[in-house]
């Protein structure tokens, strides 16, 4: 499945390294990334793809919120599905 | 990748409480139908248990991998009163806690479906099923009841509409919150994936997934980008939140209908709202620029908030079905707590707004002693603004045993809180008393 992770919060170096080196431990591929400061936070996308199973979509899931934590950010993944339906005719 | 897209939807989740209020499982009885009752209600828990048992697994499956709440997982069944028929029994509240048993195996957290259809009459089925109701509520948990009484092509059955007075008041006296499951209709849809008021009609499918979006946050949050603007630009916005959150529903329901090998039936795009601050259908009336809702005026933001919400859920879905509008539910919205608290909200007004929107006077308590025919001349207001205007309406109204005007009742988790609320004090008691029907209006002649 394609997925977009979004990650903001307040800017600070490493966040960039901290997610990307997350995703490469866990074998997932990086298909897209944009990233800017938004209303003073730094604002990132990133298009992955991901394993189609539930439970490791789940573990997924929970992983990045634990990093997100630890790097002090908000990270979120969504099947890319979702985004299209909202905004795409 | 359009960074400003994702991150409206990033929003619309986080901060502004989009949610998937349900995804609701229509399940056929018919094929549950035994003249021996322990049989008939066997099998409805083996076809329940059976057809939903993945149900909730797929529902917390899908809210991860979108990202998106999904606030209930539900069922809706067959009116029991057409199921239970065949057995001759006298009570089925046997049928109820068969329900309820069901529900409870697999985890969701309402059934729907204990109802009955008497809009022109009663079979004998009906007769049994409204007696048991108050039993029926108080022996189980999750069990949700309905009755139709009226309806555009009919008219208005008055015998129902007096005997579900007497039905409400009774409940009442068993435990209060019995009537925060039970629900009375004129032109009840049969395929209303919503609580209390869900149940799967006689024309659907065996089995079918209907889905009911919320989301009232992201329209108030959308309209705080327009203010000052004209009306026209006020409807617009709410349109096209309004499609936006319908495409989420549609992707929501397809996906759930597909993992559990049901048809997807419809999205019900109901603005429905809950007890949280900023989850609320009165603070959007106020951000089109009331002061409070109850104000003159609310009726007419109301009317163009309900159609802009529809035609903007309309195109956006295949197949857009339920109720589709606004609720306006008291106990169940902050704002409209606060209009009551503050005088500015009253059963009048509330009666004047449900011409206009989705639904009806929906959980609204009142004082426990307040008097059977009241509550049925309640009940034939709301089906007479059903009939003559062709639209759903509903009366859920909750007397509280020992509670008086002004006092508060608390109802718990989705259901919220509410004032008591007043009444008019003058009596319907001899008309309600002389039964019968009232004919079907002169615009349901259509053939």
């Amino acid at each position: 499945m394609r997925a977009i992770l979004t990650t903001i919060g307040k800017d600070k170096t490493g966040i960039i390294a901290g997610v990307s080196s997350y995703l490469a431990q866990n074998d997932i591929n990086i298909v897209d990334v944009s990233q800017t400061i938004m209303d003073g936070y730094f604002t990132m996308m990133m298009m992955v793809d991901v394993d189609d199973d539930a439970a490791d979509f789940e573990k997924l899931t929970q992983e990045l919120d634990a990093l997100g934590t630890k790097l002090g950010v908000d990270i979120n993944i969504r099947n890319q599905e979702m985004y299209d339906a909202m905004h795409q005719l | 990748m359009e960074t400003e897209k994702i991150m409206e939807t990033v929003r619309m989740v986080s901060e502004e409480k989009l949610d998937l209020r349900t995804i609701t499982m229509g399940i056929s009885l018919l094929d549950c139908i035994d003249s021996d009752s322990d049989r008939a209600c066997q099998k409805i828990y083996d076809k329940i248990t059976k057809k939903a048992k993945d149900l909730v697994r797929v529902g917390e499956e899908i809210e991860t991998e979108f990202g998106i709440p999904v606030a209930n997982k539900r069922i809706t069944v067959t009116p029991i009163s057409l199921i239970a028929a065949a057995s001759g029994d006298h009570d089925y509240v046997k049928y109820a806690l068969a329900l309820d048993r069901a529900a409870k195996t697999v985890g969701v957290d309402f059934i729907g479906g204990y109802s009955a259809l008497v809009q022109k009459g009663y079979q004998n089925g009906d007769k049994t099923l409204i007696k048991s109701l108050p039993e029926a509520l108080t022996q189980t948990d999750l069990v949700c009841a309905s009755v139709n009484v009226g309806s555009t092509r009919t008219g208005i059955n008055m015998d129902a509409v007096k005997e579900m007075g007497e039905v409400v008041k009774e409940a009442s006296e068993l435990d209060y919150m019995n009537n925060a499951k039970m629900v009375i209709f004129c032109n009840a849809v049969e395929d209303n994936p919503f609580m209390a008021g869900g149940f799967h009609g006689v024309g659907e499918s065996d089995v079918v997934i209907n889905c009911g979006v919320s989301g009232p946050g992201v329209v108030k949050a959308a309209l705080e980008k327009v203010k000052g603007e004209s009306m026209d630009v006020v409807a617009e916005t709410i349109k096209k939140t309004a499609f936006k959150v319908t495409r989420m529903g549609q992707l929501v329901g397809t996906t759930a209908a597909k993992r559990l090998g049901a048809k997807f039936g419809i999205v019900d795009l109901s603005l429905a709202p809950t007890a949280a601050i900023g989850d609320s259908i009165a603070e959007i009336l106020e951000e089109i620029g009331l002061s409070s809702v109850g104000a003159h005026g609310t009726t007419a933001a109301l009317a163009m908030l309900n159609d802009a919400v529809k035609k903007g859920g309309i195109m956006a879905c295949s197949h857009v079905g339920g109720l589709s509008g606004a609720f306006i539910p008291v106990s169940e919205d902050a704002g409209m707590i606060k209009a009551v608290n503050a005088g500015y909200l009253n059963v009048s007004k509330l009666e004047a707004m449900t011409a206009v929107c989705s639904v009806g006077l929906d959980m609204i308590a009142v004082p426990g002693d307040i008097e059977a025919s009241t509550i049925s001349g309640m009940i034939a207001d709301e089906a007479a603004i059903g009939m003559i205007n062709a639209k759903t309406t509903a009366v859920r109204v909750i007397p509280v045993p020992g509670k008086k005007v002004g006092d508060t009742v608390e109802f718990g988790g989705l259901l919220g809180y509410a004032p008591i609320m007043d009444v008019s004090h003058a009596s319907s008691a001899a008309m309600i008393s002389r039964g019968g029907t009232i004919p079907a209006p002169v615009h349901s002649f259509k053939n």
